[in-house]
Formats: C-alpha cells, sequence, structure tokens
C-alpha cells in the first residue's frame, strides 16, 4: 500500500508543530532486534509486527512503533528534561482484518521530564488535541495508575494482588481471578486432590525439563496458602467494580474517584495526581467538562502505559482504529534502563486517518 | 474445464479418503506407477483428481489452484488467516481424527489447568529470566489459544517433529501438539491439560471460495454433494 503524498504532507505539519513546542527531530532504524521487542510485549506482538531474520543479527523486527527505539535513544543521551518527535512508516501485521493497512504513518511527540509529571501528561495530550483541531473526534481518557494502586490496597493475599496485578490489560482473566479470589469460582476437582494429598508428590511422573522440583514445591505451598486465605470481600469486589465501570466528564469523575478513595484509601495519592493533571489540562485551556475519563480505558492496549492514558476516535467512522492515541510509561523505562527508570509520556498521530478524515467532511 | 478435487497423495490417509469416496459411489484411484501421482475419478464426470501433500493442500485451497481438498481442520485452521473467507466446510469425514492440546510435564503436580499454567509461567519467568518456552509447530492456533485464554509470560518455540521430546532435552517447558490416543505424550512424560484442547482436528471436505467455479463447475458440485449425502448449496 502505498502511502500518499498527502499524507506524507500531514506528517511532516504535524512534526513541525511539535518541533515548534520545542521537540527534537529523532529517527529510528526500521529493523529492530527482536528479542527486546519480543521480552516487552510477549509472543502477542509476534502476531502483530513482521519477525525477519539475518544471519549476523539474529531475529530482527520491522518496527511496530517508534516507543522502543525512541526510549532507547533517550536513555543513552541522558539530557533531561527532552522533549522528541519523529514520523514514519511503522509495520503491522493484520491477522484478521485485511482491510486495515500492514504498514502506516505514525507521527509522535514523547516528552521525558520528571519534574513535573502532571504538567507533562497535559501537554502531551494538549500537543496531540491541538494537532488535530477541527477534526471529528472524540477524546477519551483513563489511568491505570489508578486501578494499579486499587489492586495493590485491595486485602488481601500479596500474591493474589501481584496475579490481579499482571493481568490489568486482560480483563477478562482479570474477572476469572477476582471471581476466584471472591470464593464464586468452585475449586477445580484435581487442586481440592492436590491440596489434600499428605504428599502432593506421590505418583508424579519423571523429573523432566527446566522447571525443577523445588520450583513446584514452591507453587504447591503458594496454592495452600491461598486455600487458607479468606476471600476477598463482596464490598471490596464492589467498589472495584465501580471504579473499572466509571464514565464521566473529568470533573465529575474526580468527585466520583474522591468519594470512591474515602473507602478505598490506597488510590488516593494516585487521585491527588488525576487532580493535579485535570488542574494541568484546565491550565493548557483543554475543555475538560467536555473530555471523557472511563475506568477501564486503556486495558487492552499493549501493556506497557502505567498511568494517564488517551486516544483519538473518529466520532462518525467506529470502524477505524483511533486516530490517536497515547499514554505514560515509566515502568517501560524501568526495564529498558536496566533499573534506571525515567518519567516518559507521549502520543502518536495516524496522518493518513487525518487525511481521510479531512476528505471526509470536505 | 473440471473441478479439481485435491486429496492426499499417500499413506492411510490417502487410502481412507478413497474408501470415504468409494462408499459413496465415486470411485478414486491412483492411476500409471506406484511412483506416478496420476489418479482417476470414476461414477461422476467433471471432477479431475490432483494428488498433493497434504500439507500443501491448504495452500492450494486458499489460492484457488483446486476446487475441492481434503486435508486436516487444523492445518486449513492455522494455515489460513481468515480461514472462513477462503474455504467452506463441506463434510467432515470421520477419519483422521487429532487433537491439538497443551501438554505439560506429569511432574508438574501443581499445574493442570490453564490458569495453572499462567501461574507457573509467571513464576518461571521470574525466577528464570525468560518466559516460559512451549515448542510447537502449530503457531497462530497456539497463540490465538492462549490469548483468549489470557495465558502471558509463555514464548512459542518453533519444533517441526520430535515435538515431545523438546521438554526432557530443555529446549522447552512444555509442548502444543497434536495426540490422537496420548500414547506418545505418557511415553515423554507429558500430560494433557484439562481445558488445554484447542482443536479437534479430522480429515474434511472444503470447498475454496476463491477457486474460478463456472456455471458447468457448479453444477457438478452440486452433483457430486448429492452423490455423497450432502446438502445441496444455499
Amino acid at each position: 500500500m502505498t502511502i500518499s503524498a498527502a499524507a506524507r504532507d500531514e506528517a511532516a505539519r504535524l512534526t513541525a508543530l511539535f518541533r515548534a513546542a520545542g521537540a527534537v527531530p529523532v529517527e529510528a532504524d526500521i529493523l529492530q532486534p527482536a528479542d527486546t521487542l519480543l521480552d516487552l510485549y510477549g509472543e502477542d506482538i509476534r502476531a502483530r509486527a513482521y519477525v525477519t531474520a539475518d544471519p549476523l543479527r539474529g531475529e530482527l523486527m520491522l518496527r511496530p512503533d517508534f516507543t522502543v527505539p525512541v526510549v532507547q535513544m533517550h536513555m543513552e543521551a541522558q539530557a533531561e528534561p527532552a522533549r522528541y518527535t519523529y514520523a514514519g512508516e511503522v509495520f503491522r501485521k493484520q491477522e484478521t482484518d485485511e482491510s486495515r493497512p500492514v504498514e502506516y504513518l505514525q507521527a509522535g511527540y514523547e516528552v521525558f521530564d520528571g519534574q513535573a509529571p502532571a504538567r507533562a501528561d497535559a501537554e502531551v495530550f494538549a500537543e496531540i488535541a491541538g494537532a488535530l483541531a477541527g477534526l471529528p473526534l472524540r477524546a477519551a481518557t483513563g489511568d491505570i495508575g489508578i486501578l494499579a494502586a486499587a489492586v495493590g490496597g485491595l486485602e488481601t493475599t500479596a500474591a493474589r494482588k501481584a496475579a490481579l496485578a499482571r493481568h490489568i490489560w486482560r480483563p477478562k482473566r482479570f474477572r476469572a481471578l477476582l471471581d476466584r479470589f471472591c470464593g464464586l469460582t468452585p475449586v477445580p476437582p484435581s487442586r481440592a486432590a492436590l491440596l489434600a494429598a499428605a504428599d502432593p508428590f506421590a505418583g508424579a511422573g519423571p523429573e523432566i525439563g527446566l522447571r525443577g522440583r523445588d520450583e513446584i514445591a514452591a507453587r504447591v505451598e503458594a496454592l495452600r496458602e491461598d486455600a487458607a486465605a479468606p476471600p476477598l470481600s463482596q464490598d471490596e469486589r464492589a467498589r472495584l467494580d465501580a471504579l473499572l465501570s466509571l464514565k464521566a466528564p473529568l470533573p465529575l469523575a474526580l468527585t466520583a474517584l474522591e468519594e470512591i478513595a474515602v473507602r478505598m484509601p490506597a488510590i488516593g495519592p494516585a487521585v491527588a495526581r488525576f487532580a493535579e493533571r485535570l488542574a494541568a489540562l484546565e491550565a493548557r485551556g483543554v475543555a475538560v467538562d467536555q473530555l471523557g475519563f472511563e475506568g477501564s480505558f486503556g486495558r487492552t492496549a499493549l501493556e506497557y502505559y502505567d498511568g494517564f492514558v488517551f486516544g483519538f476516535m473518529a466520532e462518525v467512522r467506529p470502524d477505524l482504529p483511533p486516530v490517536a492515541s497515547g499514554g505514560r510509561y515509566d515502568a517501560l523505562t524501568a526495564v529498558l534502563g536496566r533499573g534506571r527508570a525515567v518519567p516518559a509520556v507521549g502520543g502518536v498521530i495516524r496522518p493518513e486517518l487525518v487525511v481521510r478524515l479531512r476528505g471526509d467532511a470536505a | 474445464m473440471s473441478v479439481k478435487l485435491g486429496v492426499p497423495s499417500k499413506g492411510r490417509l490417502m487410502e481412507q479418503c478413497f474408501d470415504w469416496f468409494g462408499s459413496r459411489g465415486v470411485r478414486l484411484s491412483r492411476t500409471g506407477s506406484d511412483r506416478e501421482y496420476a489418479g482417476a475419478v470414476d461414477g461422476i464426470e467433471g471432477v479431475e483428481l490432483v494428488l498433493l501433500s497434504a500439507g500443501e493442500i491448504p495452500r492450494e485451497l486458499a489460492a484457488g489452484r483446486i476446487h475441492l481438498g481434503v486435508t486436516g481442520s487444523d492445518l486449513v485452521r492455522e494455515k489460513i488467516g481468515n480461514w472462513t473467507f477462503h474455504c467452506t466446510e463441506l463434510a467432515p469425514m470421520g477419519f483422521g481424527h487429532a487433537d491439538l492440546v497443551v501438554a505439560v510435564p506429569q511432574a508438574w503436580v501443581d499445574v493442570d489447568t490453564l490458569d495453572d499454567l499462567d501461574a507457573a509461567a509467571a513464576a518461571f519467568r521470574a525466577r528464570h529470566g525468560f518466559r516460559l518456552r512451549i515448542a510447537t509447530k502449530y503457531h497462530r492456533l497456539v497463540r490465538e489459544f492462549l490469548r483468549e485464554h489470557g495465558v502471558a509470560d509463555y514464548q512459542l518455540i518453533d519444533s517441526q517433529g520430535a515435538t515431545e521430546g523438546t521438554v526432557k532435552n530443555e529446549t522447552a517447558e512444555a509442548i502444543a501438539d497434536i495426540t490422537s490416543t496420548g500414547e506418545t505424550l505418557r511415553a515423554n512424560g507429558l500430560k494433557v491439560l484439562a481445558d488445554g484442547l484447542i482443536h479437534a482436528s479430522q480429515a474434511t471436505l472444503f470447498a475454496a471460495r476463491d477457486a474460478v467455479w463456472s456455471e458447468a463447475d457448479r453444477a457438478v458440485l452440486n452433483g457430486l454433494r448429492a452423490r455423497l449425502g450432502l446438502a445441496a448449496d444455499a
């Protein structure tokens, strides 16, 4: 699929806007080492990115986005605060929808600034929104940080909280885990038999493979502890559900979150950050009364956003993918920086979709 | 012009396929010498037999180079993206049964479900520093299945044969492979997860949507459907 001249012009217009906002233009290799991306995203990325091989460099991937190379580049440069912009092709396999392009442009704006995260969140959102002004788009926001804090504050074992935190991005599995921890799911007979056995290893097959007897014994012990732990209360479950299903314009969402936080104090600091961000967005001139917050927004995206998340969807074309999306990814920088984390937030726009929407409007 | 029917070119699958058609009054046979891949069809006009490697039949169907083809339902799902856009299932044939399953070492007394596998994978990654490896040649089906069930922290390792041995050889921690009786799995110290059935496969007669179907071809297909006792095309 050839990228049109109009889309290239739009990408150039966007990067010019971002440069005017203080961003430094950067480039990234199209061929990226596959192991870093695979380790970060897991098998799912194989279904979504093109993998190829080189006899000397091993497995390589056609870049599925710019985030990882830009973070790596920033970690080497180490200058802060920093703002970057880029535009170029990204490549995504489409396993089920043949009508979607596998090669398209992304124009992005990324901010690395640990001084004032709320202001940086607002800045990225406002820059992206400004660049898209006049298009028939609906914006939505979410906050993975509030969800993570809610999970961390549950009155239950650390193991259960870790299991839930791991699956924030897989809503179905998250729900199944909650059902189990609330005692709503019957214990599978094999599990009951294992826990009742005097010697869980009686009759076990030959020990083969890397996963050793000690690891198996450790998990049996963990299962025993879990079986002995009291179920998660219905009250806590209800509060978590209220949080996940919350949908309101930002100022109303803040009121609702503050109410939930009274009985769920663990989310207090995250709600305070939400309030700061709200103020920063207002200061930037964003019409926050018309900007929606959705408790579950961003849960089905790639699992690297861990704070503020946002997306811009075409109002009259729900069939189109989001025209722009972004969020905060502090944890990703910690993984890529081998322990050294840098607060980071960014967003990308798809120039082809902008051109298409303008054409529809004309 | 004729309707091209692709069937497996050798072995038990070919014999069972010939028997299936034969018992419905359509006689398929190989012609010429034992080594020559040519065939004949008796009992119906306008059908041409094409003998192919079973593994290539999905590709030929997807490309529309054959009109009809007999192959495992697992292979069509694995090898053809959006297979329902490209093929129609005309008839499950009742042989060539094989289940694609997720299997782990019997020694893993703590793992009996996908839920357990997911938890074990998380602990494994934390301990060993890499994702739990699952050996398979059915990448698409396995990945879609594990994604649907929310299993994380695993990676797929390609294994084109002797997959049951990969755990013992420590190139994988678990496998996803086809099994008919489970004998080979047991012999290699493995067990199937209680909810680890990915797909129950059997030999199936498929029609290619993307093949060129002339009026005459459609008439032949309808005749063949009637002969085989299948409902007419809607």
